[in-house]
């Protein structure tokens, strides 16, 4: 696999050979153009932003803009084999909403997340007293659009609210993989993989 | 309008009479052509551009009669985006038109012009024309279809009609379904025509044609194509060659006397009875309503075709709520498509003019 982000990397190699995608927040096509070249899948992608549509479409993929926020509604039951939503979950309106959506409309989905309990974070936020602006969150909190930062912990919670089933995890600190243990400390971000 | 019989045009006689949604046939029909780019071998690289209301085949070459340089040249040639070094690209005259494909203006039986006695015709009677046209050619099928406006809606008709004869389509600016305020503004423009005393109920050919209301039919319409923003930047409340007011009813505003210009100069080129029937042709457009009044039946047979559209934040002739409503029922087909709404001043105009981001849509879609 090429230089994908760490997380976008981990979720192209465990995306089954000719799966039908769906990339929710697929920005420029990165992971859509890898997976489709890589594993011969059908992808799709819904990107809010109309220069980065731009970009995927004039690389042939098939992109369409809209919000997730609303627009997922529109896609039929079980449609794909694989929804992915990375880096995406923070910025949703009802992050609830849309997980519903993703697990509605694949039969499997992949979701990815910085995590805001990391170490890093908990220490920038007990010394420094003020939203943590760090190497993986680098937006401050009045311009940032993740507006609904959650940690390890908090998504496994949800998860087991609506009975969601954990079928893998994965998670990242400085650009490489590291161990489940204590992930909700040590972790920047999470790669889930889930299913009904 | 300078008549096309003393122009050369190319052309193909369509074999068989030709069927027409209103349940009549229409035989001996013509249709009028130009090609740019070579066909391959194995004859698929053919990319079939699909014209608007007053377009014509002359695509990327002088038109015959204004000399003016074809209506789409930014987008085709060599090395553009529909790149005429690998793709052959086709752009027919639609039927019902005046630039030599068979309409109002043709010799009907007994050899006089048809006018009002032409039968009423319909997008897909335009496309099935153009689909016979191909077989004329003996191109199968091709590699796109492209359209903008009311090329869009035959691109569509083409999608939801004949699947089979392309892999890709490419729908700019345009609607699966005229609205009311659609129709209301060409029934504004067919109103001036058939109000002009020179109409004659259509049989005009022997005489003075009605270019005073075709001319207004025009001016209503081009309103329509521009946005409010693009005729403020381009006239504001600026007067024409003059420093104050008239207190009459010349053109004083530069926004009218362009209009006047836009409305005398289409006569020169456009036939009145062509704009009735075509008119008439995208009213009656609604893609659902020929498929059982879902729009995602007319699109089940053509799951496989690759489809890419485009719309400008605007344009409020053919808004991106229409699009979304075309995607909408794409995505309930699962057929590949791509949709973005390109930021662009010009209204609905803009996908004629200087849009960089659509010339990068287009030539990434055709791949």
């Amino acid at each position: 696999m090429s230089n994908l982000r760490s997380d976008l990397a981990k979720i192209a190699q465990n995306v089954p050979q000719g799966a039908r995608v769906l990339d929710v927040g697929c920005g420029d096509g990165a992971l859509m153009a890898e997976l489709q070249s890589g594993k011969g899948v059908d992808a799709r992608g819904i990107e809010i932003d109309p220069e980065e549509v731009e970009k995927a479409v004039a690389r042939g993929l098939s992109v369409v803009q809209g919000d997730a926020n609303r627009d997922l509604a529109d896609y039929p039951d079980g449609a794909f084999d694989v929804a992915i939503l990375s880096q995406t979950l923070q910025t949703a309106q009802r992050p609830d909403w849309l997980l519903d959506q993703l697990l509605r409309v694949g039969q499997t989905a992949f979701v990815s997340f910085p995590n805001f309990a990391y170490w890093r974070m908990r220490l920038a936020l007990l010394f420094g007293g003020k939203m943590p602006v760090v190497r993986h969150l680098p937006v401050s909190w009045y311009a940032t659009r993740n507006i609904h930062h959650l940690t390890v912990e908090d998504f496994r919670h949800l998860l087991a609210e609506k009975g969601v089933t954990v079928e893998d995890s994965w998670y990242f600190a400085g650009g490489t993989e590291i161990g489940g243990a204590n992930a909700n400390w040590r972790a920047e971000h999470a790669v889930f993989r889930l299913a009904r | 309008m300078a008549s096309t019989s003393t122009i050369s045009v190319r052309k193909e006689a369509l074999p068989g009479p030709l069927p027409l949604d209103s349940g009549r046939e229409l035989a001996g029909v013509e249709i009028a052509f130009e090609t740019y780019g070579e066909l391959n071998e194995a004859r698929e690289n053919a990319i079939l551009v699909f014209h608007a209301l007053t377009g014509d085949q002359f695509v990327a070459s002088e038109h015959p009669i204004t000399g003016k340089p074809g209506w789409w040249e930014r987008m085709v040639g060599p090395g553009k985006p529909l790149d005429t070094d690998r793709f052959q690209i086709i752009c027919a005259n639609v039927l019902g038109s005046c630039m030599g494909s068979t309409g109002p203006a043709s010799a009907g039986e007994g050899g006089t012009p048809y006018a009002m006695q032409f039968p009423v015709i319909t997008i897909r009677d335009m496309v099935r024309a153009q689909m016979r046209l191909l077989d004329v050619l003996g191109i199968e099928t091709l590699h796109a279809v492209v359209g903008g406006s009311m090329g869009g809606m035959q691109a569509l008709s083409c999608a939801a009609n004949f699947p089979e004869r392309t892999g890709r389509v490419l729908a700019i600016a345009t609607t699966a379904r005229h609205s009311a305020q659609n129709i209301a503004f060409h029934e504004v423009g067919r109103q001036a025509i058939m109000a002009d005393p020179a109409w004659q109920g259509g049989a005009y050919y022997d005489g003075a044609s009605p270019d005073k209301g075709l001319s207004v039919a025009r001016m209503a319409a081009h309103i329509t194509y521009l946005s409010e923003a693009g005729l403020t930047e381009k006239f504001g409340r600026r007067l024409q060659d003059r420093d104050a007011k008239s207190f009459g009813f010349d053109a004083d505003f530069q926004v009218e006397s362009y209009l006047r210009h836009q409305g005398i100069s289409f006569t020169d080129r456009f036939d009145a009875n062509s704009y009735l029937y075509i008119t008439r042709a995208m009213d009656y457009f609604d893609l659902a309503e020929e498929h059982g009044g879902l729009l995602a039946n007319a699109f089940s047979d053509a799951s496989d075709t690759r489809f890419c559209l485009v719309s400008f934040d605007t344009d409020w002739l053919y808004t991106t709520a229409d699009m979304r409503e075309v995607v909408h029922a794409l995505n309930a087909v699962a057929a590949p498509v791509s949709f973005v709404e390109l930021s662009a001043p010009y209204g609905h105009d803009s996908f004629l003019l200087d849009v960089p981001a659509l010339d990068r849509v287009v030539k990434g879609f055709i791949g």
